[in-house]
């Protein structure tokens, strides 16, 4: 007999399995592309190490390695030195798909990012049919336990199919193993290299090596000894809540009152403001919260607007810091020149978010290229659809000209040696799909980003100018130094006369004391060594200043210091007609990146005088 | 041999010298090189730098350093005067190796250099025993010159007799030393743009049935060819035509054999034939003879476009066939002519565009 169409559609509905769910939804959870799935295997795996060092306060110390096994078949190693997975998690945290994810919690987190660790061992599974393998040890004393697992697709249950014990000479720490297809690329802005050199940049207390397929090792340096303070968990602020929220949230309480469940569960809503809320909404402040229905919810939630309400708390946001940043760009970009600025915390729809940014300019960046632009959320680097980013839009939306930096109609990415980045942290960042790789252009988002790379740009347009005052100046100097000479000695010898005396022609030409500083970092020292020539056909008396980082040591100064006070140092010198004299120094306590550019005052002499010092109108106190 | 380019050279060693003594930072003037100073000089009826002079002063780094290649390239040619030595440009240019942070870092700058110094001394520089390396472009019909051989002596040549198809090969030096014209049986003298239009003309026999001396100018003429054939229209009367591709590139390579270039303006006198007539492919003859095209490329327009500033193109004829180009967005070569046939080019738009220009039979 035939069945009902009724029957035959049921027959269809069948449960999707996650394995369907997976096949369906790969390019919302990065694996659409064989490379692109290379690149958000190692992104999963290194989020989670990067989170779990996080948590139990360990440096990281992550190593990625990538093998290729065949044509398109890779093995994907990623070992880490935390704090280990204890022995019933394992299976779960690897082999369930969506486990432990942190739906629940309002807090600034990586682990916003994709669909998870366990989502890479069922794209390796669905793509080559291994099983991954996992390691992990949770303290020196404790055994390793190996795993080998696959993703019940039906079940969506993690199968074990080997486990014992195992020796493994590390402290801490979790190994996972998979083979997937994928495509290997290199020097490109979406690949692995170029994910984990941002990773690095973002996170300068983690070292991560990398081999990749061809045996080559990479290694991302550590450059800070403190691990990031642990974001804190905020509960729900009233101004950005949705009804649906709203009412999970007043199922799912353990308050027996509407105004305890207010005070208790949302941030920034004491007694008094409970009760004005509840009079606003026309709602009984003894309800219970769990009765609460629909029409209800909706007049709270209309309410909560109505109410003045403080902005939610910001210590839940842990920005990296100007000079983490900094150290962080530097190790990876071999720039002149990095500024860096982080805003003060903000709110968007009640949630709260703080805006970093650095531009970094000239150096071994490539002078005629499009400006690179670097972007992250939550300290995590954002490789894909950076046309849909806030970043991209604020970055675009500068006039670049005004910065120093050529920009064609004074919109759009600029041209020339320099790269942009920005790093949005919040406890809810907006993307602007489940990919999770664009934020989305909430205005005042973009505010602070673009004040954020302003600030950047002044410094760095800044640096332009003193680097082309500088330029300038060492084009006089090989004049003076080098071709005027020559062009006496060559004319002479075609006229068969004697070498004119040059002298007057230098001075006329420089007419000035010439102060050229320069700096190196080598071994935790910055050196310091700065030129000082009059070219004047007079004799010079005038004060020379150096500024310093105020945390830095200052050591062997050659000649001897004449004052030293906080973050500045003087000498007193006299130079007669053509006498130079060579200063040195060193700083120490400094790590890479503390310390610019060399920066020297003169007084006591005319302006017009000195090439290569600004003139020192503060009082040296 | 006369001591003039010594002299000259030594003149501007002489004002950098005297620069120094006097405690001034050392300078050299020279006319601008440049479009905006080349003027129309009635009396020769070419164009020629104007009053615009350019200072190369040691106070910036560039300057500098061209004061100092300069004094460089003088001791050169000085001492090659001396030992009767010549070279060419290229050589001159690798010469400059030996100069330190002086030489040279393409042959562009020595070039350029040498056309300064003829600029600022007003001689050639074949009076500085410097030539190009390139040869000359090749000539064909019933034109008779005498040579002057490398081993001394004298050979009459006749430029379709004892020519192979390739033809006669125009000297780098075709002053009246060097080259004699004897004389010449032929109407005109026809310039081609293309080795493929040159060959085509040859083998279709246009050189004897129009009486035509073909000239290959292999693209932007050298100095040699320019001057061949300005001293074959002024010496032998004949009246010259230039035949190239219909695109903003060939007019600049017409507007050099007529009007004179501006890289070469000091020399003009010696370069350009002002009645020389541009005969095609014009922007007209595009639309006239539906010629197959290809469109103009954003080059193509910025050129196109530069040159309806340049002085050169000022005339009615030029500022009307510039804007219709630009309107068409469209360019041929002088090959498109095939379409029609192998013999369309000397049968029919040869004759129909020598007698729109009032010559030919």
């Amino acid at each position: 007999m035939a069945s009902t169409i009724a029957e035959e559609l049921a027959e269809k509905q069948r449960e999707i399995s996650v394995a369907e769910f997976f096949e369906r939804n790969r390019h919302i959870l990065g694996f659409d592309t064989l490379s692109r799935a290379l690149v958000t295997s190692v992104k999963e795996a290194v989020d989670n190490s990067l989170d779990a060092c996080e948590e139990a306060s360990i440096l990281p110390d992550i190593n990625i390695g990538i093998d290729r096994i065949s044509k398109n078949e890779y093995r994907i190693t990623a070992e880490d030195n935390g704090p280990g997975i204890v022995k019933e998690q394992i299976p779960k945290v690897f082999g369930q798909l969506l486990y432990g994810s942190r739906f629940h919690t309002v807090r600034q987190s990586r682990g916003q990012q994709g669909i998870g660790i366990s989502g890479v061992v069922m794209y390796s599974q669905l793509t080559t049919g291994r099983p991954a393998r996992i390691l992990s040890k949770i303290g020196p004393d404790r055994p390793a336990h190996l795993y080998d697992l696959i993703i019940d697709t039906k079940k969506n249950r993690p199968e074990i199919l080997r486990e014992e014990i195992v020796s493994w000479d590390k402290g801490t720490g979790t190994r996972l193993e998979v083979v997937a297809m994928g495509k290997y690329v290199r020097e490109k802005r979406q690949s692995v290299l170029e994910y984990l050199r941002s990773t690095a940049m973002i996170n300068p207390h983690a070292q991560i090596e990398f081999r990749e397929p061809d045996g080559t090792v990479i290694t991302f340096k550590r450059a800070s000894d403190r691990v990031p303070q642990l974001p804190i968990e905020i509960k729900p602020h009233p101004e950005g809540c949705e009804l649906g929220t709203v009412m999970k949230m007043a199922k799912d309480t353990e308050s027996y009152r509407l105004s305890s469940f207010l005070v208790g569960e949302f941030s920034r809503i004491g007694n008094r403001t409970a009760r004005e809320i509840c009079s606003k909404a026309l709602l009984d402040e003894d309800l219970r919260p769990q009765d609460l229905s629909r029409g209800q919810a909706k007049r709270l939630l209309q309410a909560f607007g109505g109410v003045k309400i403080m902005a939610p708390p910001m210590d839940c946001l842990s920005p990296m810091g100007e000079v983490l940043i900094k150290r962080g760009v530097k190790k990876e970009i071999a720039a002149d020149m990095v500024a860096t600025s982080t805003r003060p915390p903000s709110v968007y729809s009640g949630n709260p978010f703080q805006v970093e940014a650095g531009v970094a300019y000239g150096g071994e960046l490539p002078k005629e290229q499009t400006a690179k632009l670097i972007r992250f959320a939550n300290r995590v680097p954002l490789l894909y659809q950076q046309g849909d980013c806030v970043i991209t839009k604020a970055v675009e939306s500068i006039d670049w000209r005004r910065y120093g930096l050529e920009q064609r109609g004074g919109e759009g990415l600029p041209v020339g040696p320099v790269v942009f980045l920005a790093h949005v942290a919040s406890t809810n960042v907006p993307y602007t799909s489940e990919s999770k790789e664009a934020i989305a252009d909430v205005p005042e988002i973009r505010n602070e980003v673009e004040l954020a790379l302003r600030e950047c740009g002044r410094r760095m347009q800044a640096h332009i100018k003193k680097s082309e005052r500088l330029q300038k100046l060492k084009e006089k100097e090989e004049i003076i130094r080098k071709i005027l000479p020559l062009i006496a000695e060559k004319t002479s010898k075609v006229l068969d006369k004697p070498i004119p005396d040059i002298s007057p022609i230098i001075a006329k030409i420089m007419d000035s004391v010439l102060i050229d500083g320069k700096s190196d970092y080598a071994d935790g020292f910055y050196r310091v060594k700065i030129g000082v020539t009059n070219y004047t056909l007079h004799s010079k008396t005038f004060g020379l200043y150096l500024r310093f980082p105020s945390t830095a040591l200052i050591e062997d100064a050659s000649p001897q210091l004449d004052e030293s006070k906080a973050g500045l140092i003087a000498w007193k010198l006299r130079l007669g007609p053509n006498d130079s004299i060579a200063i040195s120094l060193r700083m120490g306590n400094l790590e890479l990146g503390d310390y610019d550019m060399v920066e020297c005052y003169v007084d006591k002499i005319d302006p017009e005088k000195v090439m290569g010092a600004e003139i020192w109108n503060g009082e040296f106190t | 041999m006369s001591n003039k380019p010594v002299e000259s050279l030594e003149d501007v060693a002489r004002s950098v010298y005297k620069d120094l003594v006097e405690a001034k930072i050392p300078k050299v003037n020279l006319s601008t090189r440049t479009k905006s100073n080349i003027v129309f000089d009635d009396d020769s009826r070419v164009w020629k730098y104007g009053d615009q002079l350019s200072t190369r002063s040691a106070k910036t780094s560039d300057g500098a350093y061209m004061l100092l290649r300069t004094i460089y390239t003088i001791e050169f040619i000085k001492e090659m005067l001396a030992t009767n030595k010549s070279s060419t440009l290229r050589e001159m240019y690798y010469i400059s190796e030996g100069w330190d942070f002086a030489k040279f870092h393409e042959q562009q700058e020595s070039d350029r250099l040498v056309e300064d110094l003829e600029v600022i001394t007003r001689q050639l520089r074949e009076d500085f025993k410097l030539r190009p390396e390139e040869n000359g472009a090749s000539i064909i019909g019933n034109l008779t010159v005498e040579e002057e051989v490398r081993r001394g002596g004298k050979r009459r040549i006749n430029c379709k007799d004892d020519v192979g198809d390739a033809g006669y090969t125009i000297p780098t030096n075709v002053e009246k030393d060097k080259l004699r014209l004897v004389d010449a049986d032929g109407d005109f003298i026809i310039a081609l743009e293309t080795g493929g239009m040159f060959d085509r003309l040859v083998e279709n026999g246009f050189d004897e049935s129009s009486r035509a001396i073909l000239v290959h100018l292999k693209g932007q003429p050298a100095r040699s060819t320019r001057r061949m054939i300005k001293r074959i229209n002024s010496e032998l009367g004949l009246p010259v035509v230039v035949f190239t591709d219909g695109d903003p590139w060939s007019f600049r390579i017409y507007a050099s054999v007529a009007y004179g270039a501006i890289k070469t303006a000091h020399i003009s006198e010696y370069l350009a034939t002002p009645d020389a007539r541009f005969l095609g492919i014009t922007p007209s003859d595009i639309v006239n003879y539906n010629l197959p095209t290809d469109k103009l490329t954003d080059q193509d327009v910025k050129a196109l476009n530069t040159e309806l500033t340049d002085p050169r193109f000022g005339n009615e004829f030029w500022k009307g066939e510039i804007k219709l180009q630009l309107e068409l967005g469209k360019k041929s070569e002088q090959q498109a002519l095939a379409k029609y046939g192998l013999d369309y080019v000397t049968e029919t738009y040869l004759p129909e565009k020598l007698s729109s220009l009032g010559m030919g039979g």
